[in-house]
């Protein structure tokens, strides 16, 4: 009986105890570090609370944040399209009559993006099209504080551009392809007549 | 009629310490709570925050009052009132200074007791005119809770009142300093009545009423709902207790009756048990610092001293242990804190007859 009282007023001191260690250690704040940071980890004391919109906490440049995507890298593959769980890459291409020019690492382009649209309010981040990408040019971002006031804000949309070029390419591959299509059933016609 | 005048402002100088003292309460409250679990609390609303509680009273006031369809209306408009006042109305009879009491009755002690439990009354009111299950069960808890706890409160309380000889809460301050004209004797053998100070206190006078002063302080924190005998709030449990459908100004008045009810049980605790407005400094042959910290502005500054230390204690319990079960409080109350304040009593009764 006794054992029990002194252990109640044992176990009420050191909560009372541990609370109060804390209740004066939080005179000073831990200091905002990095995770890649040696001392991370070796805080113990002080408040935990980052102030957030005030003070941000350091994250890598390619974090698992917002998407982007380097156009002028593009080669319009569509696999990160075909490869997004959630599908909230559409991407429209269109090829090109002859080969527009070179991404930064040699890869030829021959591939117009009229569209490359990703919603971001669908995107689950999960990071499978920056892993996919050949060419490198769609990345994860250190931006992650976005809040938009209308839904259609969320779908971002990379295409540079513009419905009259991409009309204009569109035009230029019809016609190429209705010049060869025209060429070739000429060269057919010749071949049936060489026969006949 | 210039007696009314007088009246009208102690009451309303009454009313502005209250709920100033509630907003301040608050602040330290959320304050010390987050300095505890490593937080930060209210920074945005002034300097670090200091305005949260005024901006929280600014909102509250703005708000819709609701009251539930299904609810019993008259109970349920006039339980906040019943509550608040009946802790506001306890401030009438308490001693802040030598020569400065709103109201100096012979039966000071047990008026405050008298009007305290009407509280329980108007939480019962308030859960049952709720018509909300929730809030139903907490003011039951709630009830049961404080009808019990009264008991060992006014036990140990009554203790103290034997060793003082009245329940006028003015003299029982009086007799624990230097002002008195009776014998003080520290532990009962040293007289201390030119020394005063700290050892002419109420638990130092005889040392059974230390006991006595934890059982009323255990007790007390149940009287108020605070934690860890916060079962009828339980938020946990039952969402917000018997408060549960009470909006806006209502909502503010119930929050304003538990902030003053904690400052008015922690201001009995410290008038009966530690000495009132009494300096705790005593006189030193020469360096009288007991006679020169006396006085009405000292009394004033040493009652609130002391009142917003235990406060605070009250605060940093809340935050420190967890939550009783419902039977484990009541037999606490039942089977522990009762038979000792009994055992209280009886020494008080002895010590009286033998030492004084």
């Amino acid at each position: 009986m006794i054992e029990k009282v002194l252990n109640v007023f044992k176990t009420v001191v050191k909560g009372l105890k541990l609370t109060l260690g804390h209740f004066f250690a939080a005179t000073e704040s831990r200091k905002v570090k990095p995770i890649s940071d040696p001392g991370y980890f070796s805080q113990k004391t002080g408040t935990t609370t980052i102030q957030y919109p005030h003070i941000k906490l350091p994250v890598p440049d390619v974090g698992r944040y917002q998407l982007d995507v380097e156009m002028d890298d593009c080669i319009v593959c569509d696999l990160c399209a075909k490869i997004c769980p959630v599908d909230c890459i559409d991407i429209e291409s269109i090829k090109s009559t002859e080969a527009i020019g070179k991404t930064s690492d040699g890869t030829t382009k021959r591939l117009y993006a009229a569209k490359f649209d990703i919603d971001m309010a669908k995107c689950m981040y999960c990071g499978l099209c920056t892993v996919v990408c050949p060419t490198e040019c769609i990345v994860m971002t250190d931006t992650y504080d976005r809040s938009m006031i209308d839904l259609s804000e969320m779908t971002y949309k990379f295409s540079d551009m513009t419905a009259a070029e991409a009309d204009e390419k569109r035009l230029a591959l019809e016609k190429l392809n209705a010049e060869r299509l025209a060429s070739k059933q000429a060269a057919m016609q010749q071949n049936t007549d060489n026969k006949i | 009629m210039n007696f009314y005048l007088t009246y009208v402002l102690v009451a309303s100088a009454l009313f502005a310490f209250t709920a100033l003292f509630t907003l301040f309460a608050l602040y330290s409250e959320r304050k010390i709570s987050a300095f505890i679990q490593d937080r930060l609390g209210p920074m945005e609303v002034g300097k670090y925050g200091s305005l949260q509680a005024f901006a929280d009273i600014l909102k509250m006031l703005q708000k819709e009052f609701i009251i539930p369809t299904a609810a019993d209306k008259i109970l349920f408009i006039l339980a906040p009132i019943i509550i608040f006042v009946s802790v506001y109305l306890g401030f009438a009879a308490l001693p802040w200074a030598p020569g400065l009491i709103p109201a100096s009755l012979n039966l000071g002690l047990f008026y405050i007791f008298a009007i305290l439990s009407i509280e329980t009354l108007g939480i019962l009111m308030a859960g049952w005119g709720s018509n909300n299950k929730y809030a139903l069960l907490g003011s039951m808890r709630s009830v049961a809770q404080m009808v019990s706890y009264e008991i060992p409160a006014g036990i140990s309380l009554l203790s103290v009142v034997m060793i003082s000889q009245s329940l006028n809460l003015q003299e029982i301050t009086i007799r624990q300093g230097i002002l008195t004209s009776e014998a003080v004797n520290f532990l009962g053998i040293w007289d201390v009545k030119a020394i005063g100070g700290i050892l002419a206190w109420n638990v130092f006078q005889a040392p059974h009423l230390i006991v006595a002063y934890i059982i009323y302080f255990i007790a007390s924190l149940a009287e108020c709902n605070r934690a860890p005998f916060d079962i009828p709030e339980a938020e946990s449990e039952l969402v917000g207790g018997f408060h549960v459908e009470y909006s806006g100004l209502r909502f503010a008045f119930i929050f304003l009756a538990e902030y003053s009810m904690m400052f008015l049980v922690g201001m009995i605790g410290v008038v009966l048990f530690l000495g009132g407005w009494n300096s705790p400094l005593p006189n030193i042959s020469s360096v009288s610092l007991a006679t020169w910290t006396t006085g009405i502005g000292w009394g004033i500054f040493w009652i609130l001293t002391k009142t917003l230390c235990v406060v605070a204690v009250q605060i940093w319990l809340r935050w420190t242990l967890p939550r009783f079960r419902v039977d484990q409080l009541m037999s606490f109350c039942w089977k522990v804190l009762t038979p000792l304040a009994f055992l209280c009593m009886l020494i008080s009764g002895i010590w009286r007859l033998t030492m004084m």
